[in-house]
């Protein structure tokens, strides 16, 4: 054991608890914010830092939409919040089970072209769709997928990540199980569900965390692929609330949203927190 | 661990199943439109669609020679290097101190980690409300103490803004591999070099952070990748690029340029630009994981 010196614990926690202050600042002030008036905050400039009585108010407003005081038209949060949930349950059980599937056919299975296929999955690592939004989107329009929840989710279900997390982890899986599953009479198919998905039941659970998060944080994707506003994920959905400019936005209603937006992600955060660290730091390696 | 099974399944066919549903979005998805963005890099196409030409690098040309091209260039280079060095002092800062006491560390964690699930436009939105000129509650205190803050007239303000809006959304990502790496480090070193009498400021620069550096490259490589690609969103929802162009990101102008100026052979040029760049950070980081594997 190093020595003990009191100052320097001290120090860290000093340090820590300023970081801990600086982050969590912004999602206080948006906490305090939702539970006030677009006037409040709009007026008494700058806005008060204790909690105000309009809580319900805004987020019946934000959930339902309405007028507000301004006269304008607030849509509805609660059917985005559903087509935000669905994305990101499509896309992260979609990435986990194709992942799934050509991990174990790369691992398990020798077939021609096998290294080339392999090569083409880790291809698409470079190939974020940032850089070919253009052509990804001219695709999509073309399968006549716009507006559409495959639209929303499919193009983003490949996984070069997690492709290869199921491939390192099955390596690892002694080769004696599948000596014994063969004795007792099991096909590859039966092999994998009854032997090796279980077994990658950690895995799985980390990789749950990390990709309902990408799925839910989604924005490019579906700014390009959605003009309907009843397949606008909610992420999508607070920025278009932006628009009236500084003084003129229905501040509290937009705070809201956002404690609405961050809810979800936050929570699988939160309670799967000891396989989502495995998993960030594992799919990396 | 060995690359390869000794052990294998036989079929001919099951394989191709199995692999069927990913190579298909594969294909479709990323590399038909990839090729697609390739082969309108070369072509220029009029203003209704109706004609196509095929120019060569004319495209690649005018970008070459266009102002606001290599201003956002610029733009990007600035903005990933304060994102990424920033982010990795805080993260490294806060990662060692977490490291170091025994009790509390998993609130502080528990506590950092939050960031990460929070969505890049609603991390605009946020740090955009916090600093709105009229309503922002940090622009006030700042006018309070005598400085002017606008981020919609000074391009400086708006650059800061989306950096720290930027490092904010980043910091748990880098304090977690920080932590890690922190906890690998064996504790025998540390307390032999503390028999020896180093202090924990020599400690920290002649053990810990030299058996960091692996993580900081890492990280260092993570985060320019992500100030190039992923903050897209938060740039969209803070300052739009303004004021003027002065933070448009080259992402952020690739996307106004192909969507809203509708310049077709221009955008996929900058789409094969973007690709070159992601492909040399990905072989970067790729070379140095495997000099991680010897070591």
């Amino acid at each position: 054991m190093v020595e003990r010196r009191p100052g320097l614990t001290l120090l860290a926690h000093v340090v820590l608890a300023l970081g801990v202050a600086v982050v969590a600042f912004p999602l206080y002030v948006t906490l305090v914010a939702s539970t006030q008036t677009a006037e409040q905050i709009a007026q008494q400039a700058p806005m008060s830092l204790l909690p105000g009585d309009n809580l319900l108010r805004t987020y019946r407003t934000a959930l339902f939409g309405g007028e507000t005081g301004f006269g304008s038209r607030i849509a509805p949060v609660a059917p985005m919040l559903w087509v935000s949930f669905v994305s990101a349950m499509v896309i992260a059980i979609g990435k986990i089970a194709i992942s799934l599937l050509s991990a174990f056919a790369f691992v398990y299975f020798r077939f021609p072209g096998r290294g080339l296929c392999f090569w083409m999955v880790f291809i698409t690592l470079m190939l974020p769709v940032e850089v070919r939004i253009g052509p990804t989107y001219e695709v999509v329009s073309d399968l006549g997928m716009l507006n559409t929840y495959a639209g929303l989710t499919v193009p983003l279900i490949a996984s070069a990540t997690a492709t290869f997390l199921f491939r390192q982890f099955f390596l690892t899986v002694p080769d004696e199980l599948v000596e014994a599953a063969r004795i007792d009479g099991a096909g590859p198919m039966r092999f994998f569900r009854d032997v090796l998905v279980p077994l990658s039941a950690t895995s799985i659970a980390a990789l749950f965390v990390i990709q309902f998060i990408y799925g839910w944080n989604q924005y490019l994707w579906p700014l390009l692929v959605t003009t309907d506003e009843s397949r606008y994920p909610i992420v999508m959905g607070i920025r278009r609330m932006i628009s009236a400019g500084d003084a003129a936005n229905e501040w509290n209603v937009i705070m809201a949203t956002a404690v609405l937006a961050m809810v979800p992600p936050a929570l699988v955060v939160l309670l799967m927190q000891k396989w989502f660290v495995k998993g960030l730091v594992d799919s990396e390696k | 661990m060995s690359v390869e099974k000794r052990v294998r399944f036989r079929s001919v066919w099951l394989p191709w199943v199995l692999i069927a549903p990913q190579m298909a979005i594969v294909l479709v998805f990323f590399f038909w439109p990839a090729g697609q963005a390739l082969v309108q890099s070369l072509q220029v196409q009029d203003a209704f669609g109706t004609s196509v030409q095929f120019v060569g690098l004319e495209n690649f040309r005018n970008l070459w020679n266009d102002e606001t091209y290599l201003a956002s260039f610029w733009t990007t280079a600035q903005f990933s290097v304060l994102v990424a060095s920033i982010g990795i002092v805080i993260a490294l800062l806060l990662a060692t101190m977490a490291d170091s006491i025994v009790r509390g560390a998993l609130i502080y964690k528990t506590l950092l980690i939050v960031p990460y699930a929070v969505a890049p436009a609603v991390v605009g939105v946020l740090w955009l409300f916090m600093f709105a000129p009229s309503v922002g509650i940090v622009s006030h205190a700042l006018r309070s103490v005598g400085f002017e803050w606008n981020h919609l007239l000074n391009s400086n303000h708006a650059m800061a803004l989306i950096v720290a809006a930027a490092v904010w959304k980043q910091i748990s990502y880098n304090f977690l591999f920080f932590l890690a790496g922190l906890q690998s480090i064996p504790r025998s070193l540390i307390e032999a070099a503390a028999i020896d009498g180093a202090g924990p400021w020599r400690r920290f620069w002649t053990i810990v952070f030299p058996l960091l550096s692996p993580t900081t490259f890492f990280l260092l490589v993570i985060n320019v990748v992500y100030a190039f690609f992923d903050t897209f969103a938060i740039i969209d929802a803070s300052t739009q690029g303004g004021p003027g162009k002065d933070t448009s990101i080259l992402v952020y102008k690739l996307y106004y340029d192909g969507f809203k100026a509708l310049d077709l052979g221009g955008s996929a040029a900058q789409s094969v630009v973007l690709m070159t760049i992601v492909i040399a950070l990905t072989v970067v980081q790729f070379r140095y994981v495997e000099k991680r594997v010897q070591y």
